[in-house]
């Protein structure tokens, strides 16, 4: 149990990403595996977030006591900020695919008058009769 | 000196100038093709360049905006790298080339600006890719080139919106593992440089995290490049797509890709963690033995011309895999040989697929009957193509195979190189049949009513601007073979790793 607790960010993003999974793989529903697609792109998000923060108040990277007097800058005090800037790229990233998912849902939609996978399916192969 | 600033200059300039097409495009849509194509030019120049000096002064490290590499994102350019650089922006100007008339024929008009702009985003994001020295920059360079490629896709014919949806999902997921595995190693080394991992990974081997991150990232890389079992998404995808489209990404895609696989083997981790630390290198090869044979029989099984060569591709991915697993100077040469040979062949077959396609609307095997009367030309380039795939002498894939085979009997694997010559029989199987269609078999309307349909079949060959790119490709495909000497000796034998 401790041990579950202990790293429980690592517990909370495995669930998260297998949730995805499992959406992305067992829907047959065209949205229902876009929503799979963007819980596991945002469970990554979260691990990533969550390897950045310490324990003890650690707070985002601004020298504190700029004005007047100086402070030398302790690393323990501060947040790592590198995850964060890594993950906002990966948000655009992730809004990007989201964003060409759906308009490829659309054009599906219009063509097709469906979402179910295995309706789409069906209509292709009458068409290649 | 301008040269000093070519490994920037060859993503950046694509990269301004596909954001200017789009823009140009709302009202005037005739330049959007020369500026698609000047920015290619200026790339491939670049990459020539970079070619040259690195033959002439070794591996070129290049800091973005002057900052320390561990730091700041460093571009470094060794021998494998810039003679991929070389072969992608050749096979994208090439193929862009021909793309101006097939594109017009198979997409609405309105679209053609936003092609061009998703275009060179492709080829920018794929030079990019091969480029770049830092783990994370190749992670959000392949997201580029994979987004560029899911639009293009879509652009296809009935089915391709769902084959591209697909791709999406497959293409996330292997890019996501890709992330996942770039976030363990930053985990345990804080760095995501690829000299800096590899100098801080060797102490750490033994982490459980370094193994999860090395699987993370062959597996989300081995989705990408459409290695067997995780190739579902690739023949749906390349099927439908544009003619050019699936030209250009059938022959750089998946070799970037086992570009990406090489260098996360042998880079980031060192060659010997991959081939003796871990079974891998064995895993990998047993897989691409099975690619291999699946590839050219799943190709036998096929009607359609384009997907029979999807089916090739996957083949052909385990074919250079396994030259890079089996672990030794032969087996690598003939890997790196591959790569740079199967995007020719890829391109020089699909660009003929697209050519007949243009004219006639053949896609079958059944129709390409007697298509050397209609249009010899085409036929003959598709001829040579074919003889390469197969591997017949002076084509440059005879020589590629012949490496491979020997690196497999140096490292004792004989099953390796029996797949690889049953794989060669097969692929053989799969173009006679096409090959003694297009020569030998006599045309449909010969058949029923001789006295009148004795019509000779009037030559009506592809437009130049289609045909001058297949030449090139074809001249390629020759060339390489007449001077596969030269390139090993002055470039191919630099890449391979040490301790092999």
């Amino acid at each position: 149990m401790e041990y579950i607790i202990a790293k429980y960010n690592y517990w909370v993003y495995i669930v998260l990403m297998m949730i995805g999974f499992y959406a992305m793989i067992g829907k047959r529903n065209l949205v229902k595996k876009l929503l799979g697609m963007n819980v596991f792109q945002w469970a990554i998000i979260l691990y990533y977030v969550s390897i950045a923060s310490k324990k003890g108040g650690a707070t985002i990277p601004i020298v504190m006591g700029a004005h007047g007097h100086y402070e030398p800058a302790q690393a323990i005090q501060y947040l790592n900020p590198l995850p964060h800037c890594l993950m906002l790229t990966a948000i655009v990233v992730g809004v990007s695919t989201t964003g060409v998912a759906l308009a490829l849902i659309i054009m599906i939609h219009r063509r097709y008058k469906t979402l179910e996978e295995d309706e789409i399916l069906e209509s292709l192969e009458a068409f290649r009769k | 000196m301008i040269s000093d600033q070519f490994p920037a200059l060859i993503i950046v300039f694509p990269l301004i100038i596909a954001f200017f097409i789009n823009i140009v495009g709302w009202w005037w849509k005739r330049p959007c093709f020369y500026m698609s194509m000047l920015a290619l030019s200026v790339s491939f120049i670049s990459a020539v360049g970079i070619l040259n000096t690195v033959i002439s002064k070794g591996t070129i490290h290049y800091r973005l905006g002057g900052w320390e590499p561990p730091w700041g994102i460093e571009y470094v350019v060794d021998h494998l790298n810039a003679l991929i650089l070389v072969i992608v922006s050749f096979v994208g100007l090439v193929v862009g080339i021909y793309s101006k008339k097939s594109i017009e024929k198979e997409i609405s008009e309105a679209k053609i600006p936003q092609f061009y702009t998703i275009y060179t985003l492709l080829v920018m994001g794929l030079l990019g890719m091969t480029v770049t020295g830092d783990a994370f920059n190749l992670y959000v360079l392949l997201e580029i080139a994979s987004l560029a490629s899911y639009a293009l896709i879509a652009l296809g014919e009935d089915g391709a919106p769902l084959a591209s949806f697909n791709y999406v999902i497959m293409g996330t997921i292997g890019a996501c593992f890709y992330l996942l595995g770039v976030g363990y190693l930053y985990i345990v080394t804080g760095s995501l440089n690829m000299a800096d991992l590899s100098q801080l990974l060797p102490n750490l081997y033994h982490s459980k995290a370094v193994l999860v991150a090395f699987a993370f990232l062959m597996v989300g890389v081995a989705i990408k490049m459409a290695f067997f079992p995780l190739h579902i998404w690739l023949p749906d995808a390349y099927t439908h797509a544009p003619s050019a489209v699936s030209a250009f990404v059938a022959g750089t895609m998946t070799k970037v890709g086992a570009y990406v696989m090489i260098r996360v083997m042998f880079t980031i981790f060192k060659p010997y963690f991959s081939t003796e630390m871990l079974p891998a290198t064995t895993i990998l090869g047993w897989i691409a033995a099975a690619a291999m044979i699946y590839g050219c029989i799943l190709a036998i099984a096929q009607k359609d011309i384009k997907r029979m060569l999807c089916y090739i591709i996957i083949a052909e991915v385990g074919y250079i895999v396994m030259g890079v697993s089996v672990g030794n100077r032969m087996g690598f040469t003939g890997a790196v040989l591959h790569i740079v040979n199967d995007a020719f062949m890829m391109a020089c077959l699909f660009l003929v697929v697209g050519a007949v396609y243009y004219k006639t609307g053949a896609r079958t095997i059944g129709e390409y009957k007697a298509l050397f009367k209609k249009m010899p030309l085409t036929s003959g380039s598709f001829a040579i193509g074919a003889l390469s795939v197969i591997g017949i002498p002076p084509t440059c894939g005879f020589f590629s195979k012949w490496y491979l085979v020997l690196g497999a009997i140096n490292a004792q694997q004989w099953l390796f190189a029996a797949a690889l010559l049953v794989s060669s029989l097969l692929s053989a199987v799969v173009f006679f049949r096409v090959l003694q269609n297009i020569f030998f078999a006599p045309s449909e309307s010969a058949h029923g009513h001789e006295s009148e349909t004795h019509v000779e079949i009037k030559r009506d060959e592809a437009p130049a601007s289609m045909l001058i790119p297949i030449f090139i490709t074809v001249a390629g495909i020759l060339l390489l073979g007449a001077y596969s000497g030269q390139i090993i000796s002055t470039i191919i034998q630099f890449t391979v790793p040490e301790g092999f």
